[in-house]
């Protein structure tokens, strides 16, 4: 019986690993065709390792997108941070000082999370216009407000999870509400603002339809500046992966170290924190 | 005195993000219905009363029902895709092999990625030319002697769309990978061992106990799935750019907007599209609160 | 007391992250956009990003340079054949009230139904008589440009639409002449599908518009095909169904793979020998330049078919924003653009005309001087895929129904849609 079992166990590898190929296909064209020299593009020959390493192309590419790289980096911390905040000073509130009509508002807000942005898409570009908020900044604003749904509910159901007579002893101690956050709560959310900050950073920095109806040509993110570039012929195909790769490389980074917090992100944007 | 000193706090708190929700969301969408309710055609604003006409005009446009079975085809196999993927993933991962970590972290890097570095790569993968200019992925299989695999990618006809499901699965499936192993975990030991006590064989086991415990994943990530499809966009735009044979209405929407300017016909389909994601998703957040309020 | 300290502090905060949410970007970006308000930068939008488009605009920018060195030249450039993802960006930014200094646009209905009537861009007739423009610009031009007797733009080049590039040596191996009638081109195209060679290359569907509207122009004649645009030719006549039943008839000799494709990459195929004929404008031939190849022996050139003597033309031009944020500078630019100086370093690189008509011939090869050639003498009409007669709208429209023409090769259909079409955005009624 455990013999048996262990054969089987084992025959899983097989399908694994074809399946890790599938999943590294893309990434391993990607980065041998980023090292490839020029001379070394053909479409016949696409799958081979490259001759040499050539780092030519990531400079490239580099040259060509560093203001949209740091154009994104400008937009997505402080909308990551802020929408955080918000995020978990909404959750406390909505979790331990239930006003009246919290329960109300609560699933109000949650169907932000979910609404197609087309339908706000027009007054969006026609608010921002008229109160004068432009690029940048003013897509950092979309970025903060429309995450302020996840991070709600991130931060409301961690401080849910959390026993009520933890709070219940600080107040018999003479702490107020806001005493409680700071000296209780902050200190044990760190986690899940690690959580949240991820989320909002991935989401934003991946982000395209905000970033092409609200941004001009010299404050355009990462994004925006990939697709213009994959679209224009005269840049070749080794430049446009490597392009690929610095664009992903940021929201990789993030994953690979803290990749057991992107994973909780994820769950809570099923619902269940 | 402290206490109401807490109420007018805990409110003064929330309402910065609530205001910001309520101009942000409900009162946009608000102005978009009555844009979608307009004549409003060109460059300058044009809110004359208009009726439900851009709704009819817009179920009367063949482009629209191409975008409607274009949507259908993308769901089906999107989410069936990376449904099925994901569970298939989460069972053999839940196996308790060596480098359980290193597959599941390898599954799941996609997600981190943008829908436009997918879409740039995999439009050199799926490239569909033929003969001598064979490259991408049909070159691959021509390579390693799977020749039948070779097809047209997203120049098929009617099909095209699902070559982008495709590329969308292998984006997404990690996703449902790791809500399926959450929800695996969570299955009691003692559950399996009773029923293996009884005489039950592994696939029995799966069969008839954790797939019943695990219906609720499978509604999440139905629903998750579900909505993600009906507003692809990025994806398609990489892909393929804007072409009718993929046009889906968050194309659609884009090009009637701001390339043909009739903003009253653009603000109806962002009003359309979010009338069936809501249709999905309202009573799933209602269910969710209620069994979690039961908990 | 030091816990009132910390709620007042968290009150403060609170307070910071409403004006950072509502206030804060307000403040921040005009101190970015007024920066360069002193007048020393001109932010010029167009789609040239890629091939002899853009090197043209970088020779124009060097002349620029040399006449005013005290003004930064910003290139706003968006990626997207025919500018089809330019122009919404720029819907965008005028619908955002942060209009570009200057913008290039297609002369004819697009500048006019859209800008002119959105009230986006300033007259330029004071500029015009200024700068002596009037008398070195050709007299067809003018009424294109203008609206209600002012002038709305500096054209800077003429391009040709009616171009059909072939490989003279694919031609030449198959015993082939250049085609001149659309029944020698099916013939043509017969021939070289019975040889195992492929007839046409077409790309993504852009550059099938572009195809359908020099079938239009080849099916119907000069005279009829302008009257699809003023309304004196009927949508739905028996002409405009044959002339639909070519197209369809041409898109059965074309490549597969198409909407995988650029117009860079269909213009390949003929250069490389992969396929014989392909219909694109006259830039192509900066592409191929730039390729390293040469006239009339790596490809040939000749007006499509049944559009000999007719020069189907578009012109890029530049205008001048209303509200634009260096008035000054952006016109200065306007100057260079409709400069000998400027035109002369600006088509000859990308391969174009001028507009004006002094233009040395010795700086231009030997395809533009043909084309400066017919341009003189030649019947002109207006092309659609590039804004000169249909406005924005109307051209969505027709867009739309080639696309599903496309998908489904129901003529019938097409007709009823393009005339649907003329009735809902154009002057038919």
């Amino acid at each position: 019986m455990k013999t048996r079992f262990h054969i089987g166990k084992y025959w899983l590898y097989v399908p694994l690993v074809l399946m890790a190929v599938f999943y590294l296909l893309p990434l391993y064209v990607m980065i041998i065709t980023g090292f490839k020299e020029f001379s070394e593009i053909d479409l016949k020959t696409m799958w081979n390792l490259p001759h040499g390493i050539a780092f030519d192309n990531y400079i490239e590419a580099y040259s060509k997108l560093a203001p949209s790289l740091w154009n994104s980096f400008a937009m997505v911390i402080p909308a990551a941070v802020i929408s955080s905040a918000l995020g978990s000073l909404n959750g406390y509130v909505l979790a331990k000082w239930k006003f009246r009509g919290a329960d109300v508002i609560f699933p109000f807000i949650l169907f932000g999370m979910f609404i197609p942005y087309q339908s706000i898409l027009i007054p969006l570009v026609q608010f921002m216009n008229l109160v004068g908020i432009k690029g940048l900044p003013g897509l950092a604003l979309a970025h903060i407000i429309y995450g302020i749904p996840i991070t709600t509910l991130t931060f409301r159901n961690y401080y849910a999870s959390l026993p009520q007579e933890l709070l219940e002893a600080a107040k018999i101690d003479g702490a107020d509400m806001l005493g409680i956050y700071r000296h209780i709560l902050l200190p044990i959310s760190m986690p899940s603002f690690v959580v949240v900050l991820i989320w909002q950073f991935t989401s934003a920095w991946n982000d395209f339809l905000f970033a092409v109806v609200l941004t001009g040509n010299t404050d355009w993110p990462i994004t925006v500046a990939l697709n213009n570039m994959a679209g224009s012929q005269i840049i070749s195909w080794n430049v446009q992966m490597a392009g690929s790769l610095l664009a992903a490389l940021p929201t990789l980074l993030v994953y690979i170290f803290l990749g057991r917090y992107f994973l909780r992100g994820l769950l809570a944007g099923s619902l269940k924190g | 005195m402290f206490r109401d000193k807490d109420r007018f706090l805990n409110v003064l708190l929330i309402s910065p993000s609530i205001l910001a929700v309520l101009i942000f969301i409900y009162a946009f969408i608000a102005w978009s219905v009555r844009v979608s309710l307009s004549k409003w055609k060109g460059l300058s604003a044009d809110y004359t009363w208009n009726g439900l006409n851009n709704y009819f005009d817009l179920f009367a446009d063949p482009r629209f029902q191409i975008d409607i079975r274009n949507t259908l085809i993308f769901t089906g196999v999107f989410v069936l895709g990376s449904i099925l993927l994901g569970f298939i993933l989460a069972v053999m991962l839940d196996q308790g092999l060596k480098g359980e970590a290193f597959f599941r972290s390898l599954f799941l890097f996609p997600m981190a990625i943008s829908y436009i570095v997918t879409g740039v790569v995999w439009r050199w993968l799926m490239n569909p030319a033929s003969g001598t200019r064979t490259s991408g992925l049909n070159l691959l299989f021509n390579n390693i002697g799977l020749d039948f695999l070779a097809n047209q990618w997203h120049t098929t006809p009617t099909l095209g769309i699902a070559a982008i499901a495709l590329a969308a699965i292998w984006q997404m499936s990690g996703y449902t990978m790791a809500l399926y192993l959450a929800g695996l975990r969570a299955i009691p030991e003692e559950l399996k061992e009773a029923a293996r006590i009884d005489g039950a064989t592994e696939l029995q086991i799966y069969r008839h106990i954790m797939l019943p415990l695990l219906a609720p994943v499978t509604l999440s990530a139905l629903i998750i799935l579900g909505h993600m499809s009906l507003k692809v966009f990025d994806l398609i735009v990489a892909i393929a750019g804007k072409q009718l044979p993929l046009d889906v209405p968050a194309i659609y929407m884009w090009q009637i907007t701001f390339d043909g300017l009739f903003y009253g016909r653009g603000a109806a389909v962002g009003i359309l599209l979010l009338i069936s994601i809501a249709v999905l998703i309202i009573p799933y957040i209602r269910y969710t609160l209620k069994t979690e309020a039961e908990q | 007391m030091n816990k009132k300290l910390f709620a007042l502090l968290s009150i403060l905060v609170v307070a910071a992250f409403a004006i950072t949410a509502c206030g804060g970007a307000a403040t921040e970006a005009p101190a970015a956009t007024e920066a360069p308000a002193m007048g020393e930068s001109v932010e010029v939008f167009s789609w040239w990003t890629g091939g002899g488009e853009a090197a043209g605009l970088e020779a124009m920018q060097g002349v620029f340079a040399g006449s005013n060195p005290e003004i930064e030249f910003v290139n706003a450039a968006v990626a997207g054949g025919a500018g089809t993802n330019a122009r919404a960006v720029l819907a965008t930014r005028l619908q955002a009230g942060d209009p570009p200094d200057s913008w290039q646009g297609h002369a004819g209905q697009e500048l006019i139904g859209t800008y002119v009537a959105g009230g986006q861009i300033e007259p330029l007739n004071d500029l015009y008589e200024s700068e002596g423009w009037l008398a070195v610009m050709p007299e067809t031009l003018i009424p294109l440009i203008s609206n209600d007797g002012n002038i709305y733009s500096v054209p800077v080049n003429i391009h040709r639409a009616n171009v059909l590039w072939y490989n003279p040596s694919v031609l030449t191996a198959n015993n082939l002449a250049v085609p001149t009638t659309m029944d020698e081109w099916f013939a043509a195209m017969d021939t070289l599908k019975a040889a195992g060679v492929q007839p046409l290359a077409v790309g993504e569907q852009w550059t099938k518009m572009h195809l359908f509207e020099t079938v239009l122009l080849g099916s119907l004649g000069s005279d009829a095909y302008n009257g699809l645009w003023d309304g004196s030719t009927d949508w739905a006549s028996a002409d405009v169904k044959a002339a639909l039943d070519n197209y369809a008839k041409v898109l059965t000799y074309a490549n597969s793979d198409s909407s995988s494709l650029s117009w860079q990459d269909a213009a390949q195929l003929v250069i490389n020998g992969d396929a014989a004929f392909n219909v694109m404008g006259d830039w192509a031939e900066g592409y191929f330049r730039e390729l390293g190849k040469a006239p009339n022996t790596d490809y040939g050139w000749a007006a499509t078919p049944g559009s000999g003597g007719v020069f189907q033309f578009l012109s890029d031009s530049f205008v001048l924003a209303v509200g634009a944020p260096h008035p000054d500078a952006a016109t200065a630019w306007l100057k260079v653009a409709g400069s000998k100086a400027g035109q002369e370093a600006f088509n000859p690189v990308k391969g174009s005309i001028c507009a004006r008509t002094d233009c040395d011939p010795a700086l231009f090869g030997v395809y533009l001087q043909s084309a400066m050639s017919d341009w003189s003498s030649n019947i002109v009409v207006g092309s659609l895929t590039h804004g000169v007669v249909a406005n924005d709208s109307w051209k969505t429209e027709i867009d739309t129904a080639l696309g599903l023409f496309i998908a489904d090769s129901n003529v019938e259909g097409f007709q009823t849609a393009l005339a649907a079409a003329c009735a809902s955005s154009g002057p038919c009624k």
